[in-house]
């Protein structure tokens, strides 16, 4: 179990209710932890058309958390 | 250049920073709040954005567009905050020796900044509903 700290965005953030929380979870990448949130917040938006960074940086899905990340979630983006 | 800002647009000051003796073509774009979408009255637009990621991912375009294109310069401008109906949302403006490059470069910085730009856009709908576009996860109220 690692701790880190989600981040949430626009729509994420409306339906979760919170902007941030401490979360201890066993999702070895960015991929699973947003499974396991979407499952327990509804986000319905496939991961393929969201984004994630981590410490402030864009990050790939598939990179590896660390204890103390700072995850955030972004939904799909609408620009313009 | 890319700027998030919360500031008003001012198109013609910011086409004034394009002008260089070199340049033979400018082109602009500008994006206004209309006051429908999908077929719902859209009474006023809020945008939010991830300011410091938002200003790095669109740099990273704009500097593909100097790369890919033959221009003397390019920038962009996303509001955020809540916009009337009319307001100017976003501004990309792009100057050239040739039109070619410029309308190039132009429709390449606006369509990459929709698609790759943390911003968000939330609807306030006639109808006292609100709606954040391009997201499947719905919000009550």
């Amino acid at each position: 179990m690692i701790e880190v700290t989600a981040r949430y965005f626009a729509a994420f953030r409306e339906r979760a209710g919170r902007d941030t929380e401490r979360v201890h979870t066993q999702a070895r990448t960015a991929a699973d932890l947003y499974g396991e949130l979407a499952r327990r917040h509804g986000f319905a938006d496939s991961m393929t058309r969201c984004k994630v960074a981590i410490n402030d940086e864009l990050a790939d899905w598939n990179v590896a958390l660390t204890a103390g990340d700072e995850v955030l979630f972004f939904p799909p983006v609408a620009g313009g | 250049m890319f700027k998030i800002t919360s500031a008003v647009i001012d198109p013609a000051a910011r086409k004034r920073e394009l002008e260089q003796s070199a340049a033979g073509a400018c082109v602009t774009f500008e994006g206004w709040v209309r006051n429908h979408n999908e077929g719902e009255a859209v009474q006023a637009l809020e945008y939010e954005a991830h300011q410091a990621i938002a200003e790095k991912e669109g740099a990273r375009i704009v500097a593909e567009a100097i790369e890919r294109f033959a221009i003397t310069a390019v920038h962009c401008e996303h509001r955020v905050g809540k916009l009337a109906i009319g307001d100017c949302a976003v501004w990309v403006g792009v100057s050239a020796a040739h039109r070619g490059a410029a309308f190039d470069a132009c429709r390449y910085v606006i369509d990459e900044t929709k698609a790759r730009v943390p911003i968000w856009k939330k609807e306030h709908y006639a109808s006292g509903t609100t709606g954040w576009v391009n997201c499947a996860t719905k919000v009550a109220g």
